[in-house]
């Protein structure tokens, strides 16, 4: 194949280099800051699922939420920034164990803002590299020009699988229907973005004031693969604390590191405003904009390769 | 032990006491949830293929396989014996796990033999074998039908497709790869 070949990726980087410069300028023009916050950090927050990479004592970030939402709570209003980011043990077609993240947050704004902030991202950055909102990857076409489809977590259980998400939540099947049943189907034609997620799935979004079963999340999709995770950002630090201590309890029986709670954001949550903050693949909007054929296309290097 | 972090296409490991080569393998991680580890596997004995899907932590027994280079003896009835030529071990293969190799053994041919907890489970052979045309039509020299291959039998009971001037009774080289003509030994 080849894409997979050293040749094809020394023509890849130029346009890999031409989206993220559009992706600041999406942002700059929008008056975001970019921020630039340290890699290496003494707490990682604590998810079940997600498990950080030891740096001597300290640890390599899983993303920079927490101190991007600290620079927040000390009154920046829009700031953005990409950067490096470490997951130990995925690698795959979709996953690599360093990869690079685009995340941004905006106070007084909630994740429908954040909705419509993806639906211009998606179309600015596609008029760059590939030059068109419709986009083809591997056989599947997508239409950036068309507004995202909206669905619930809720419908895309009724629609997809057998089981409620509650069911599936229950019988320990929710990840698996989640990744063969109902993710394979998203984001074809145009874009979906999945919404509403269960409390018990909700990581460090708040949950929906006249539906507290659901936490105000969503993840946008691209033909099939998943490109983003959003929060309306909880901002009670009572309630993330008590979160973050049955994470770490839930780590600690899986037998995995449970982390120190990260106290200066705790403390920090106290003064933090209303605000939406989004996670956003930039390998995977590389490899999906270029139509190559895996993750290991879009970057420079792999692991296997060093 | 392996995890499930170790799965990959090629990886060799024990499920019911029987060896299996991973032969495809997907990472999938839905959002901040569990990773599962999707695989087909193929079992290195009766090559009955199969999917399963793990989550992470799961742990497996390496498929440890030895290649042992041997020296083949003799067949009798179906069994197929294979002496070590440094220890004097014999080891002894049914014909339905050869498959096609059986048709490629000649008496005293050096082979790798495939070992599974002492069992042999298969044979590596050499890229090519020489072996003799037991039965062939002669060619028509006035032949216009244009066919540029004709079927040939070889000692073993094996039959392929020569080109037209092989005769009975000449040597040719087979490539046990693919089980086809490579070229006629001279002399």
């Amino acid at each position: 194949m080849p894409q997979s070949s050293r040749w094809g990726r020394k023509q890849t980087l130029p346009l890999r280099a031409r989206i993220i410069r559009s992706i600041r300028d999406f942002f700059e023009e929008r008056g975001f800051l970019q921020v630039e916050t340290p890699s290496r950090i003494p707490a990682p927050a604590p998810e079940p699922y997600i498990d950080a990479l030891p740096s001597r004592d300290w640890y390599l970030q899983t993303s920079p939420e927490l101190a991007m939402k600290r620079l927040l709570a000390v009154g920046h209003e829009r700031i953005f920034q990409i950067c490096h980011c470490w997951r130990d043990e995925e690698r795959g077609r979709f996953h690599l164990p360093e990869f690079t993240l685009l995340e941004w947050y905006r106070t007084g704004a909630d994740y429908t803002h954040l909705m419509t902030d993806c639906e211009e991202l998606l179309r600015s950055v596609a008029a760059a590299v590939p030059g068109s909102a419709r986009i083809s990857f591997q056989g599947t076409e997508v239409d950036l020009a068309q507004p995202a489809e909206r669905l619930s977590v809720r419908e895309a259980f009724r629609r997809y699988t057998p089981l409620s998400a509650e069911e599936a939540l229950r019988c320990d099947r929710f990840d698996e229907l989640m990744a063969v049943e109902i993710e394979p189907r998203l984001g074809i034609g145009q874009p979906t973005i999945l919404y509403d997620y269960p409390a018990a799935r909700g990581a460090l979004a708040r949950r929906k004031s006249d539906d507290p079963g659901v936490a105000e999340r969503f993840e946008l999709y691209l033909c099939g693969v998943e490109l983003a995770n959003a929060f309306s950002e909880l901002t009670d630090p009572t309630e993330q604390e008590e979160r973050f201590r049955l994470d770490r309890e839930e780590r600690r029986l899986a037998g995995k590191d449970p982390y120190p709670l990260p106290r200066p954001f705790l403390d920090d949550l106290k003064t933090l405003p209303p605000c939406a903050g989004i996670a956003l693949g930039v390998d995977r909007l590389v490899m999906l904009l270029l139509d190559l054929p895996s993750i290991d296309q879009a970057v420079a290097f792999t692991p296997e390769e060093l | 032990m392996y995890t499930s972090a170790d799965l990959r296409k090629g990886l060799k490991i024990t499920l019911d006491n029987e060896p299996y080569l991973v032969t495809s393998f997907d990472f999938t991680k839905p959002g901040k949830g569990q990773a599962l580890y999707r695989t087909k596997m193929k079992n290195m004995i009766t090559g009955t293929t199969l999917d399963r899907t793990y989550r992470s932590g799961e742990s497996f027994e390496p498929a440890n396989l030895e290649d042992r280079s041997m020296t083949y003896l003799y067949k009798e009835d179906t069994h197929y014996t294979f002496m070590d030529s440094q220890t004097f071990d014999q080891v002894s293969m049914d014909e339905s796990a050869l498959g096609d190799s059986k048709f490629f053994l000649i008496d005293n041919m050096q082979v790798e033999v495939l070992l599974y907890r002492e069992k042999a489970i298969g044979v590596n052979l050499p890229n090519f074998v020489n072996l003799r045309v037991t039965a062939t039509e002669p060619w028509a020299k006035g032949d216009t039908s244009g066919s540029d291959s004709k079927p040939a039998t070889v000692e073993t009971g094996y039959t392929l497709r020569v080109p037209p001037f092989i005769e009975e009774g000449e040597l040719i080289v087979i490539d046990t790869r693919t089980g086809e003509y490579s070229t006629r030994v001279k002399g």
